[in-house]
């Protein structure tokens, strides 16, 4: 401990802690700049390199990137990808956001009071189930039960979006409930006293007054379900084309990637139009992002 | 009275919301461990996977998964400490802690697979290391710090402010009082979050596919020098973690017992993820139980 606190130059002056924790932070910085500029040059190559336009990249369905010339020669449309993972995660965040919101408002405001000593600690330890284990009993349960009882192959768009609006609960739940929680307590009494029933002050006073909250929970839901890979490439069949019904099977950006990233020579434009998946990917992250900071912008200047 | 009847009609549907999400994540887990448990026995846990036979168990991807770990946490837990320290204690509010704090923000909503073309891209390709347990820490470095940062940070601001000023005023300086007051009075909230980040590290499975591999060589855990490619403590051999195996069981799996082995798999997963989670929470009150008392 002595020779720690040697090493910290604890007795002399105080700069040093100043530089190792500014240079801490320039590291964090750096790595962020040197992650966003190698997926971007990287996943440039397509356009710049092999060619590609921008706009048949994202609004063509045409997927034949191993085929010559003469047999409709190589194309790189992703729109059949972009369609999969937008159709997937935003159902799975229809289907997620409501439920999720129902049981915050349960947990912060009519739970009995073993309701929130269990509760919000089981879900919050209930968040850290990985991905590939909802994937997984996605897989092994959900799968044949759509197979046998509603039809299809049972790999579909409805496996896929039901595992993540499983596996996006924890997260919406959670953020849902601490907004609700940090309310100040006299607005809903002030509504109690106006004369309103619990779920009017719930509907007029609590939720309107905790909305950018939820909505930051429900945007980060969106975002996770639209970055995983793993649990929805093993549910969803992962056929190119696009779906015809929840029943058909489907194919996102982040299962392509995780499907043929290995498979692919690199360089070559197959495996160039997966790096552009995954700037696409990191594009839409910063759409999130955005997001979240103009809904806690209008959020502030609401009250 | 109609405002009566909508109140109640609302008090059951939250009672039932609550219900369904309560149902689903239990069900959920209880299903694993259940079906998992069965297949859990001391032979599964050390011995090594089968390629085409049955019979094979887990012992080398639990010993990737920790050691992985290990390896990705001694990156960290200092950068992450140093980085909240500054957030908490140093950074004034300029431009510069905008775009430290929008750096952090971009890294945490990253998608984990990003982060694997990413290591990829740099530590697999780059650095000519190939698929190892040294890339495949570094990417989930990337995945973590955001989440230890933010840990660091908020410990930090939860120690009293006149602790700092006590210190202070007795002539220590800021980094004296940083270490020997602050850092030690945020010690509950600190290991609480190693210990959540951990769990995390135990669970990536897509960042890891692109980095430390799909496969893992031939272990001979007599073996203790790190420089030889059979040694289990190599950092530059490529690893199949727990997480990463139950997908590729489930996907390219020939093992005829693949069920047993993925059910198996993924309860120990389950296990130590919320042995992790359940520790984290624990851990941290007892240290500040303890500390509080002396």
């Amino acid at each position: 401990m002595n020779l720690l606190y040697k090493a910290l130059n604890l007795s002399g002056s105080e700069k040093l802690g100043r530089i190792l924790t500014t240079g801490a932070a320039a590291i964090a910085i750096i790595s962020t700049i040197t992650i966003v500029f190698f997926i971007s040059s990287k996943g440039l190559s397509t356009f710049l390199v092999n060619g590609v336009s921008v706009k048949d990249f994202l609004f063509s369905t045409h997927w034949l990137p191993d085929r010559l010339p003469e047999e409709g020669g190589p194309q790189v449309g992703v729109l059949v990808f972009i369609f999969g993972s937008l159709t997937v995660s935003l159902l799975a965040v229809l289907l997620s956001a409501p439920l999720s919101v129902a049981c915050a408002v349960f947990i912060a405001e009519i739970a009995p009071n073993w309701g929130q000593r269990v509760l919000q600690p089981a879900i919050e330890i209930l968040a850290g189930i990985p991905s590939v284990v909802y994937g997984y009993i996605g897989l092994s349960v959900l799968v044949p039960f759509i197979r046998n009882n509603i039809g299809g192959l049972g790999f579909s768009v409805l496996a896929g979006f039901l595992v993540l609006s499983v596996m996006i609960l924890p997260t919406i739940v959670s953020i849902s409930t601490d907004t609700l929680r940090a309310l100040p307590g006299e607005w809903k009494e002030a509504a109690y006293a106006l004369g309103a029933t619990r779920w009017q002050a719930i509907r007029m006073v609590l939720l309107p007054a905790a909305r950018s909250g939820i909505m930051t929970g429900i945007v980060l839901g969106l975002a996770r379900a639209f970055g995983e890979a793993l649990a929805v490439q093993m549910v969803i069949g992962n056929t190119r084309k696009i779906p015809g019904s929840i029943l058909d099977p489907v194919i996102t950006l982040t299962s392509a990637i995780t499907m043929d990233m290995g498979n692919t020579p690199m360089g070559s434009l197959w495996n160039n139009s997966l790096w552009s998946m995954g700037l696409l990917l990191l594009i839409m992250s910063f759409f999130f992002i955005v997001m979240i900071r103009f809904i806690a912008l209008k959020g502030g200047a609401a009250r | 009275m109609n405002s009566r009847i909508a109140d109640r009609i609302a008090t059951v549907m939250f009672w039932a919301g609550a219900l369904v999400v309560i149902i689903i994540l239990g069900s959920l887990t209880g299903y694993v461990l259940y079906h998992g448990g069965k297949s859990i026995s001391w032979d599964f846990l050390t011995k090594p996977p089968q390629v085409v036979r049955a019979g094979g168990g887990i012992g080398p991807q639990i010993f990737n998964s920790f050691y992985l770990l290990v390896l990705s946490m001694a990156y960290t837990i200092p950068m992450g400490l140093l980085v909240g320290i500054y957030l908490a204690e140093y950074a004034g509010s300029n431009r510069w802690t905008e775009i430290v704090r929008l750096s952090i923000e971009t890294l945490n909503s990253l998608p984990s697979i990003v982060v694997g073309l990413f290591g990829l891209l740099v530590f697999v390709n780059m650095t000519g290391w190939g698929y190892s347990l040294i890339s495949g820490a570094l990417a989930l470095t990337v995945i973590n710090l955001p989440l230890m940062i933010r840990i660091t940070e908020e410990s930090i601001r939860g120690v009293p402010a006149s602790l700092r000023e006590a210190s202070l005023a007795l002539g220590a300086n800021r980094w004296q009082t940083i270490i020997k007051v602050v850092l030690p009075g945020a010690f509950p909230g600190l290991v609480s979050g190693a210990i959540i980040t951990s769990g995390r590290v135990f669970g990536e499975a897509a960042a890891l596919l692109f980095t430390a591999g799909m496969s893992s060589p031939a272990l001979d855990f007599s073996n203790w020098n790190i420089f030889d490619s059979s040694s289990p403590l190599n950092p530059f051999r490529p690893a199949e973690t727990l997480a990463v195996h139950i997908w590729k069981v489930n996907t390219e799996g020939l093992i005829p017992d693949l069920r047993r082995v993925a059910d198996g798999s993924a309860a120990v997963l389950i296990l130590v993820v919320l042995g992790f989670n359940l520790a984290a929470r624990y851990l941290g009150r007892i240290i500040y139980r303890r500390m509080s008392a002396t």
